[in-house]
């Protein structure tokens, strides 16, 4: 089972964690990963847009590939988009399943491709001004070990 | 009025003033380019700056063609979640 959402508001993904395995009783684990606003670096906010034509479809290709890779019970993407301050909850990813290795495994990889290559173009207010952040190499290289 | 529509994402939209602008079609590349002054227009030109018609990627951009009512999408790189 597939659930991808793009989230324009705040979400707690403590609950929606909570939310998804009790989708799925018969999992043996859920692995999940929750990505944060970095509270460091003097930013005051971050801001992600997204393109309404490609976006959700691209994380829903992503959820596709990681369902038809691992033996998974279920897959939860949830994506902020918007204005966000530090110590926000940016991603959510969860997978359930009967054993943990195709879990953490799935949560990892759909991580590894939200992080590279997802629709998203993000900018950070520094002191006033906001900056366009530029694509990271290493989240390029992360992609090479799927 | 129905137009070619332009979206500008990430940076390019703080290039254009806008986050999209209506623009009378037909329109191929030449036309595109005009429609994108100063520094949108070599912004657009560069080799990292990707196309979307109507949502579909276009693998060669020179070789865009839009009527009234498609989308273009002018798509910089993109910086990740």
């Amino acid at each position: 089972m597939r659930d991808v959402r793009l989230l324009e508001a705040p979400f707690d993904p403590e609950a929606a964690v909570a939310a998804f395995a009790a989708v799925h009783p018969a999992a043996g684990g859920v692995a999940s990963f929750v990505g944060k606003v970095r509270p460091d670096d003097g930013v005051e906010a971050l801001e992600l847009s997204h393109y309404e034509r490609l976006t959700l479809a691209g994380f829903e290709t992503l959820a596709d590939t990681a369902l038809a890779r691992w033996p998974l019970d279920g897959l939860l993407i949830l994506h902020r988009t918007g204005r966000m301050t530090p110590g926000d909850p940016i991603v959510l990813v969860a997978a359930a399943s009967r054993h943990r290795r195709a879990a953490l495994e799935a949560v990892d990889f759909a991580m590894d491709h939200l992080k590279s290559d997802a629709w998203l173009w993000k900018r950070e207010l520094r002191a006033g001004t906001w900056h366009w952040i530029e694509p990271r190499s290493e989240d390029h290289t992360d992609l090479a070990r799927w | 009025m129905v137009a070619v529509k332009l979206v500008f994402l990430g940076k390019l939209a703080d290039l254009a003033g806008a986050p999209d602008k209506d623009v009378a079609g037909p329109l191929d590349w030449a036309g595109l380019l005009a429609a994108l002054p100063g520094p949108l227009g070599e912004a657009a030109r560069g080799e990292r700056v990707k196309l979307a018609v109507n949502g579909v990627i276009l693998a060669e951009k020179t070789a865009v063609a839009a009527r009234d009512g498609d989308e273009i999408a002018l798509l910089p790189p993109v910086s990740g979640g």
